[in-house]
């Protein structure tokens, strides 16, 4: 698919306040750095395991968390540094968890492509494409049994709408009014593969219908397009209406996973989306509203940029995983009650 | 010597059958445009074109079936998984059908079906480390093959595509000896050997179900497989200068199992060692010790060790995952164990 830069509505910023515009625009601009200072490290030096990048995406992860209650749930994908950043994950154990250390999020046991932070509501990344989708129908169906009211999101590509778990699990999240958002991040590929080489039914947004399911498209470099659909799924879901498939128009700006050089896509055609990056066009409209000055985007970028570095250097400097700590995470050994 | 990497031998096998036998299909997820995720079938699109090689959406269950379809109607598919972990996706039509339908079918059915499968721990985290091939194994009606070199992979490969009964063929990504996905160099690890690289033009067969002695000795049998063959012949060359002469066995086949090899080898030795990538609970570890227990008792002079990954998933942390995979001196510690009463 071409960016279809004509057809884009400029970020309609009318009924936000100021700050929370700017908190929007950091988080977008903590999950980028977080992966470019990923990227410049995994080329410098040796780094355990590998990384997909979410680079030109971010407006996703933060437009639908910005949508969500703190306790609500989220699961994600191998492509799942931005929907971590976004769901509040902080940094330092993020980071510590890339260089495999024991102040990890996840202890040095998960790596990239398993980020999870239970304690926000993130329940984790999984590798293997479609498994979180009905992982976050189960959630839903959680929380709706223990009348917690929370919902659950759960992100996933454009290539996961083709693994039959998908298909199971949104008829099971419509049959039961589910609390559940289905987040398709349709970046155009699925590694080399383009959604209509690979999906008989390219939109697919239009495929919610199979199972009375909403299908919205929204333009997914928008953040506050993706916020305001976002926002409606989950009043919808929280009102026991049932699920939404939310389908996010969005572009990866990097190679598939780390090095992966991309010889399958025309470089013209990235350069088109670079132009359309969600940063840039939240920050973009900021000015052009007069809410802030430039310094103060500035700003944001240059404290973000010290929070990454904090990160890395605590990274660096936590302790090494111990051979044998893996033994403690294997069983929970606890019984539910006497 | 025509030197070859274990990936260029596999795609060799596969280039070869596809001339030979216009039956030969290939289905997976970036096999053709793409040229497969660890570029083993690259080119092949652009030579056989887009009848033979099918660039499958991410859907195993869907094209496992596919393949098996094709398989009961006159074509002979070679599937691919971009990582063994993704074939749970696929579990049903691998273990409920295609493994099941020739007996279900009182023999009307024949099943020549090719699983191709990069596997094996190569610090990815616990969804794309495992060793996959005991699931397998214990499945009636599956051939199992895990080669540790190219000359093998490239017979063996053959056999597998000219048999008429579903072959899971598993690839270790250490073994590949060429660009991990997205173009990143070769894992590299010291103790993977350079055996077995001078791989014949012409194409051959290694029939299934015959192991091979990669290393003759007399006072204990190791049994190795895949990566831990080259681990094995490591931990060799250090017991050679301890005055411990192992024989390495690598059965290439676990499915069959080449028992009668095995068993020979220890009514020499008097002693075992089976070695593992897989985990120890009724893995392929506890099969090999069961056959040599079991049949070979009376040979034996010590008890069986089994050197297997622990029973956990693959942890991300390289010094745990290094834990929880055998290494070079696991096995040196097992043998000089096996061997101490002598
Ligand atoms: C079940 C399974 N099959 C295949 C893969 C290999 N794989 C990892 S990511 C990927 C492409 C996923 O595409 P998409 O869902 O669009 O997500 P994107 O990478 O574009 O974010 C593939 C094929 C996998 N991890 N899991
Ligand atoms: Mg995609």
């Amino acid at each position: 698919m071409a960016a279809r830069t004509d057809q884009l509505a400029p970020l309609d910023l009318i009924g936000f306040d100021t700050d929370f515009l700017l908190g929007l625009y950091r988080r977008m601009v903590q999950a980028r750095e977080f992966e470019e200072q990923l990227y410049y490290l995994f080329l410098s030096r040796p780094m355990p395991g590998t990384m997909h990048q979410a680079t030109g995406q971010e407006a996703v992860a933060v437009g639908v968390t910005s949508a969500l209650r703190p306790d609500d749930y989220v699961t994600s994908t191998h492509r799942g540094h931005a929907h971590c950043v976004a769901k509040g994950v902080e940094l330092n154990p993020m980071m510590a968890e890339m260089f495999a250390k024991r102040t990890g999020s996840c202890k040095g046991m998960g790596g990239s492509m398993h980020l999870c932070d239970f304690s926000r509501g993130m329940l984790g990344a999984f590798g293997i494409v479609g498994a979180g989708i009905p992982i976050a129908a189960g959630a839903a169906l959680s929380a709706l049994v223990r009348g917690s009211g929370q919902v659950a999101v759960s992100f996933f590509g454009d290539g996961a709408t083709n693994e039959g778990v998908f298909h199971e699990a949104l008829n099971m999240a419509s049959l039961w009014k589910l609390p559940v958002i289905f987040v398709c991040e349709n970046n155009q590929y699925a590694l080399s593969m383009t959604v209509s080489e690979s999906s008989a039914v390219p939109d697919i947004a239009k495929r919610g219908a199979a199972y009375a399911i909403p299908g919205v498209q929204v333009d997914g470099n928008n953040v506050i397009e993706v916020l305001k659909a976002a926002q409606a799924a989950v009043e919808r879901a929280r009102a026991g209406a049932g699920p939404t498939l939310l389908e996010c128009i969005t572009y990866r700006i990097r190679g598939h996973a780390r090095f992966e050089a991309s010889h399958y896509r025309d470089p013209a055609e990235v350069e088109q989306w670079k132009q359309l990056d969600p940063i840039t066009r939240l920050g973009d409209a900021l000015l052009a509203d007069g809410r802030v000055q430039p310094d103060a985007l500035e700003q944001v970028r240059n404290e973000v940029k010290a929070d990454l570095e904090a990160a890395i250097a605590f990274a660096e400097s936590s302790p090494d995983v111990e051979p044998d700590e893996y033994l403690q995470y294997i069983f929970d050994e606890e019984p539910a009650h006497a | 010597m025509r030197e070859m990497s274990m990936m260029a031998a596999i795609r060799e096998a596969i280039v070869q059958e596809m001339q030979a036998d216009p039956r030969v299909i290939l289905l997976g997820e970036d096999v053709g445009k793409f040229g497969g995720a660890f570029h083993v079938t690259h080119g092949l699109l652009e030579e056989f074109g887009a009848r033979r090689v099918w660039d499958t959406p991410i859907s195993e269950a869907g094209f496992m079936g596919l393949g098996l379809g094709a398989a009961l109607t006159g074509l002979r598919p070679i599937v691919e998984l971009q990582y063994a972990d993704f074939i749970f996706c696929a579990m049903d039509q691998v273990v409920n059908e295609a493994a099941k339908i020739r007996l279900m079918s009182g023999g009307q059915a024949s099943v020549p079906l090719v699983i191709r499968a990069p596997q094996g721990a190569t610090g990815r985290g616990a969804q794309h480390s495992q060793s996959v091939e005991a699931y397998f194994m214990h499945t009636p009606g599956m051939k199992v093959v895990l080669p540790s070199n190219p000359y093998d992979a490239k017979g063996l490969l053959t056999a597998a595509m000219r048999d008429n009964n579903p072959v899971l063929f598993l690839e270790h990504k250490m073994l590949y000896g060429s660009a991990s996905p997205g173009g990143g160099k070769a894992v590299s690890d010291p103790t993977i050997g350079r055996f077995g690289m001078d791989v014949p033009e012409a194409s051959y067969m290694i029939p299934l179900g015959k192991g091979a002695v990669v290393r003759n000795g007399k006072h204990a049998t190791v049994v190795a497989t895949g990566v831990m063959v080259h681990r094995a012949l490591a931990a060799a060359e250090q017991l050679a200068a301890e005055g411990i002469e192992i024989e390495v066995i690598d059965p290439r086949t676990l499915a069959p199992l080449d028992a009668d090899l095995i068993l020979s080898s220890v009514q020499k030795t008097h002693r075992a060692v089976v070695v593992t990538e897989d985990a120890r609970r009724a893995g392929v570890g506890a099969e090999l010790m069961a056959v040599i227990a079991g049949e070979g008792f009376d040979d034996l002079d010590a008890p069986v060790i089994r050197v297997c990954a622990d029973d956990a998933p693959i942890p991300f942390a390289p010094a745990a995952q290094d834990r929880v995979i055998p290494n070079l001196n696991d096995i040196l510690a097992a043998v000089r164990r096996v061997t101490s009463d002598e």
